[in-house]
């Protein structure tokens, strides 16, 4: 009877880190957007008039729908990454659109350093989950495994070559010898 | 029911498994024990298990045919604890790895040795009739197409036709190294065998996870010349080049079949191995983005950027090897290329219990110890972190070994 032993270390899980973290982050954000999408196609003339944007009625629906769009495709995408670099630019044109209320001396100017606040803070955290997402698919770096001395040979791969030679391949799995013209002279 | 001698745990009582619940979506849940069904059934206590390759493509829900509360795995191996009133050919106690293709042992298919084409152990034949044309054999869970068993991701397993659907292994050789006689060892083997290797041959193979490194030693153990192992991720190629195999690194290599024809003097490699299949990667090529374009609207399932590859790379009457899992429908195929050249296609889940005889065999006598592939030793608990882990390819995981 054997007694081997099972002589290559193994490792156990990496356990629940940063990358389940970042998966949640772009659940968190996904949602955010839906509700946020929502807001924006059922109230926009609302929205506008406390911000001081009348007129841009048009404009926040559509961003309503940008967001419920790519809300959806996060909740829904294996790889929520894109979607998440797809909010990124999508904060940008909310911030440059909310900058336009700025001009002029308007009384929703409270309103709208707060809403350009929360924006910003928001696109911090798309910037750091999509960089987060981005880091978590990177290979590892060549050398931080050593993989090395796993052949699974007793021997020197070059000394094991044709080890298994009592082996007959089963009639099944043949090459006809007409399609084997490199076989008796070792050249095609 | 049959001779019921299991101790350890009742009828209905609860165990813990590795549970489908959707896209990516993994849990481990409590469910109930198996239940003896048949009376050529056996009921193992799981001591090993393990994720394999092809469950990646359930988790991302590439395969069709999953349904929520699934339990995953078909990579198993445990002790007997309860055998049916039909089955004589094991008994309680016996030490059993379990192949992934269930197989009858009677049916025209068992009998010449195709196993994974058993004709009576998949019950959802309607199914696999209208997926494939005909019925292929039923697999431990592995979609309702072929069957819809539970799997063993879990503490217990309900082993259907286990008279025939067993490898007995003795004791004193620990789980580690027989374990893969299962799925990958085999499969790996076939994948080689089906090259019908020739001492002069060059095999080029696709793909260094797990079935890649187990092609890569089959074809030196059946003495290929020279091996050429294709992959991107570093551990994979350095653990690709310990069993005795050059290496391309594809990210590094723009033109994969200009490098492999350079290397072979212009002519091509004689044997070509898929050991990717259906989830093939390629940054960058024209092929395989609009694979992943068409794939995303549901236009195809399957990416054979690989495929094609091999087509084209193949000395004329060569031979292509597809272990690689493939489920459903792919696009532009070179038919012209494969059919003009005389290519010899081989494919096929593995037939297990046709080679596993002689590679049992091989692990005793210490020829091969198929272990060295384990990076990952984890409780069922951690199991729906790992699977991530595993398809993302980090912490340098290449196989994850359960003990449940």
């Amino acid at each position: 009877m054997s007694t081997m032993r099972h002589p290559y270390p193994t490792r156990p899980a990496p356990g629940r880190g940063a990358q389940a973290g970042h998966q949640e982050l772009a659940r968190g954000l996904g949602w955010f957007s839906i509700g946020l999408g929502l807001l924006e196609l059922a109230a926009p003339r609302g929205l506008c008039r406390t911000l001081g944007l009348e007129g841009r009625e048009t404009l926040v629906r559509s961003y309503g729908v940008r967001e419920v769009a790519t809300g959806v495709a996060i909740l829904m995408s294996h790889d929520p990454t894109p979607w998440i670099l797809g909010r990124v630019a999508g904060d940008a044109l909310d911030l440059a659109t909310l900058a336009q209320g700025f001009d002029g001396d308007r009384e929703q100017r409270a309103n709208l350093v707060a809403a350009t606040a929360a924006v910003a803070g928001v696109t911090v955290l798309d910037v750091v989950c999509a960089q987060g997402l981005m880091a978590d698919k990177r290979l590892s770096p060549p050398g931080r495994y050593d993989y090395r001395d796993r052949s699974g040979f007793p021997r020197p791969p070059r000394a094991m070559r044709g080890a298994a030679a009592d082996f007959e391949t089963p009639p099944d799995f043949r090459v006809p010898d007409a399609l084997r013209p490199w076989r008796d002279d070792g050249a095609a | 029911m049959g001779r019921t001698f299991r101790s350890a745990a009742g009828s209905l009582k609860p165990m813990k498994a590795l549970v489908w619940h959707g896209t990516t979506d993994i849990r481990c849940d409590t469910v109930f024990d198996p239940t003896i069904e048949d009376g050529r059934d056996a009921i193992i206590k799981v001591t090993s298990c393990a994720i394999c390759g092809s469950d990646l493509h359930l988790y991302d829900h590439f395969m069709p045919g999953m349904k929520a509360g699934d339990i995953m795995g078909h990579e198993t191996m445990g002790e007997v604890v309860e055998v049916g009133k039909d089955n004589t050919a094991l008994k309680v106690g016996d030490r059993i790895v379990v192949p992934f293709t269930i197989t009858c042992g009677q049916c025209p298919q068992c009998r010449r040795g195709n196993f994974s084409v058993c004709e009576r152990t998949n019950r959802n034949k309607p199914l696999g009739d209208a997926a494939f044309g005909h019925t292929t054999a039923g697999l431990f869970g592995y979609t309702h197409l072929t069957g819809g068993y539970a799997g063993g991701q879990a503490e217990y397993l309900r082993v259907p036709f286990a008279d025939s659907t067993h490898i007995k292994v003795p004791d004193g050789i620990p789980d580690e190294h027989l374990l893969f006689l299962s799925d990958i060892f085999p499969t790996g083997w076939q994948g080689a065998v089906q090259c019908d290797i020739q001492p002069e041959d060059t095999v080029a193979i696709w793909g260094c996870g797990a079935v890649g490194q187990m092609a890569i030693r089959s074809a030196i153990l059946l003495g290929a010349k020279r091996v050429i192992a294709i992959d991107r991720v570093p551990e994979r190629l350095e653990m690709a080049r310990a069993g005795g195999a050059e290496v391309l690194d594809y990210d590094a290599e723009p033109n994969i079949v200009a490098r492999l024809n350079d290397m072979t003097d212009g002519r091509g490699p004689e044997k070509c191995i898929d050991a990717v299949g259906l989830e093939a990667h390629a940054l960058g090529a024209v092929d395989a983005v609009y694979d992943r374009a068409k794939q995303a609207m549901m236009l195809e399932t399957d990416r054979a950027h690989v495929l094609r590859q091999m087509i084209m790379v193949c000395r004329p009457a060569g031979i292509l090897s597809v272990p690689g899992v493939y489920g459903g429908l792919i696009d532009k195929f070179p038919i012209g290329a494969l059919m003009n050249k005389g290519l010899t296609v081989r494919t096929g889940q593995t037939h297990v219990k046709r080679w596993t005889g002689d590679l049992l065999r091989r692990i005793e006598e210490g020829q091969i110890d198929p272990s060295f592939v384990i990076t990952h030793t984890i409780g069922l608990e951690d199991g729906p972190e790992m699977y991530r882990t595993f398809r993302d390819k980090q912490d340098g995981c290449i196989k994850v070994v359960i003990r449940p």
